[in-house]
């Protein structure tokens, strides 16, 4: 029993500075300069979970995103986690996709490496959040899919017996392969890379794809294949005048208590 | 696609259990304020699936739905995503609305993105504005960037408009008693028969959470990676108990390990709040953390870092260590509630 696993990963601006996201009062675009890019959080988790398969089961990982060619920094690091081989979507076309026409585009992508028999993405990227993605690329795929995914266990060779979250709670399911599994982050710890890790990345093949290397239909990409526009983008203003309280540790507890009572909760 | 031949506002109403989601009230008050915008005579139409549930459409009618479409079968007893999307895809397209709302809970957003892919159609993702502009076409204020940033969404193309939002955001109606609405019931077992079976749903797994849930608390008491252990994360629950609040987390927490799960995580990916008071102990104050809680009425911060970003949304600050304050802080209540 061997998979081939794909696992679809996304570049994004390093969540801890988007407090330094600011609007150009000209353009009125976002400004996200001197913003690293890194590999979206939840993204690491799916990685994480496709190499566990791997290493319990055998077979391949492969890791697709569909990003600017600077993206090849983010891929080696997954590489150097111990994914096999990665491929990067790139192509001006591409440019100024919504969910419909990016999840479009990841599939195509992956009907050209694939079949894969399992494919694994985050539940959310940090930066636009939408949580679309997976699903819709589960729908471009026709393969069923499940999101929030907290636990995999195989029952046989294609069947699979899968908790997923739900408000409140989870619902155990049975999905057959050829899927879609979405995890959620408290599914596993992802592993840091290693020097052995990095070295042997160097290795490892890194294929970029445009336009003409997949099958792919030109109305469906980039602003074109996109039925959502974006319209006017503001930062609001969420500051607030911070009274600081200061004192010895005791005399801050009696402060807080003081502002704990005018902000009308009852103590006694 | 002509959509002159879209028309009316549907709310996509969400019960688990047989109780409905307090956004499915939520969205329809939004839907009544819509088909006010559009002028439209159309009926907001609430449509809810599941087991037995014809008894649930009387609620809806309070809050204001004016049709209600049951879509009721024992399929449906537990949520599953390709059945309910192969239904919800039919019932769409015979018969045309120009918008949807849906509740951005797990289901709900994980519906909405499967329609949009089936009917070719733009999905706004947990909007925390919705208006009609001067077209006719819906306008989502969307976040982006962990909630730094609101963008407008519109769609103006294709139909249905798909917006979702998460719980909390929007108010709803008042409940009243002997609203008249229409029940529509369509029956969906040929379409239930066109599943080829790759879901199935085995059961559900509820999870029995202590005190008051996080969305409908008065009083919020958060942790962060600043109260250093999980040991800690006792004390918050003690002093949430005194305050008669709930505790609630920034992603640290979680990702350490001292909770078992992000139940009670605030921010874009976890719950938005809006308590009367919310008091965080070792919060930094991440754009994601911060958006789901710059709403409460007076927000008070106790971290060690005096450049900490949450002071600059904090009315109250107080930098220090926040087991120490912690303690104290308890303890003084405890004296103050015996006395």
């Amino acid at each position: 029993m061997s998979y081939n696993i794909a696992v679809c990963i996304k570049p994004v601006p390093d969540p801890d500075f988007y407090d330094k996201i600011t609007i150009d009062p000209r353009t009125k675009r976002i400004t996200r300069s001197g913003i690293p890019a890194v590999i979206n959080p939840a993204d690491k988790n799916a990685v994480e979970a496709a190499l566990e398969i791997k290493e319990k089961y055998g077979g391949k990982v492969t890791v697709i995103t569909m990003a600017p060619p600077n993206a090849e920094e983010n891929m080696r690091e997954v590489l150097a986690m111990g994914a096999d081989a990665a491929y990067i979507l790139s192509d001006r076309e591409f440019g100024g996709a919504d969910t419909l026409a990016t999840s479009y585009t990841l599939a195509q992508g992956l009907k050209k490496i694939g079949p894969f028999d399992i494919i694994i993405t985050g539940t959310e990227s940090a930066d636009g959040a939408t949580t679309q993605v997976p699903a819709q690329l589960a729908q471009w795929l026709e393969i069923p899919h499940l999101w929030g995914v907290k636990k995999i266990e195989f029952i046989n060779e294609t069947e699979l017996k899968v908790r997923a979250k739900i408000e409140g709670g989870s619902i155990e399911y049975f999905i057959k392969l050829p899927a879609l599994l979405a995890v959620s982050r408290e599914i596993n710890r992802p592993r840091y890379t290693t020097i052995m890790g990095i070295k042997g990345a160097k290795k490892k093949p890194l294929t970029i794809y445009g336009v003409k290397d997949i099958d792919i239909d030109l109305n469906n990409i980039g602003l074109k294949g996109s039925p959502t526009q974006a319209g006017a983008v503001n930062v609001p203003s969420i500051d607030r005048k911070c009274k600081k309280l200061r004192g010895e540790p005791d005399e801050i507890a009696d402060l807080l208590i003081r502002e704990l009572t005018a902000a009308g909760i009852p103590l006694e | 696609m002509n959509i002159d031949e879209w028309k009316g506002v549907w709310v996509l109403a969400e019960q688990r259990s047989g109780r409905i989601d307090s956004v499915s009230f939520e969205l329809i008050q939004k839907a009544k304020e819509l088909k006010m915008q559009l002028k439209s005579s159309e009926p907001v139409t609430a449509v809810i699936i599941g087991n037995g549930i014809e008894k649930l459409t009387e609620e809806l009618g309070e809050y204001g739905a004016e049709e209600v479409i049951v879509i009721d079968d024992p399929a449906l007893e537990m949520f599953n995503n390709e059945i309910y999307s192969l239904i919800l895809t039919d019932l769409i397209k015979k018969r045309k609305p120009e918008i949807l709302l849906i509740g951005a809970t797990i289901s709900g957003q994980d519906i909405a993105s499967m329609l949009g892919v089936r009917l070719g159609t733009g999905v706004a993702t947990h909007s925390v504005g919705l208006h009609i502009d001067e077209d006719n076409n819906l306008v989502s204020a969307v976040p982006a960037f962990g909630g730094k940033v609101i963008g407008d969404i519109i769609c103006p193309k294709h139909r249905p408009q798909i917006a979702t939002v998460k719980p909390g955001i929007l108010e709803k109606g008042q409940k009243m008693q002997g609203n008249k609405f229409k029940t529509i019931r369509y029956d969906p077992s040929d379409i239930i028969k066109k599943d080829k079976g790759c879901i199935k749903a085995l059961a559900v797994h509820k999870k029995e959470y202590k005190g008051i849930p996080l969305q409908e608390a008065k009083v919020v008491v958060a942790g962060g990676f600043g109260i250093g252990s999980k040991g800690n994360w006792n004390l918050l629950r003690k002093l949430a108990q005194l305050l008669g609040g709930t505790v609630g987390c920034s992603r640290p927490v979680v990702d350490e390990g001292w909770i078992p799960d992000d139940h009670c995580m605030i921010g874009t990916s976890g719950k938005t709040i809006r308590p009367k008071l919310y008091i965080g102990f070792g919060i930094s104050g991440s754009t994601h953390h911060v958006c789901g809680m710059k709403d409460s009425d007076v927000i008070i911060s106790i971290n060690k870092d005096e450049n900490a970003p949450i002071f600059n949304v904090s009315d109250v600050g107080v930098v220090g260590d926040a087991e120490i304050i912690l303690k104290d802080l308890i303890e003084k209540i405890e004296k103050l509630k015996s006395m």
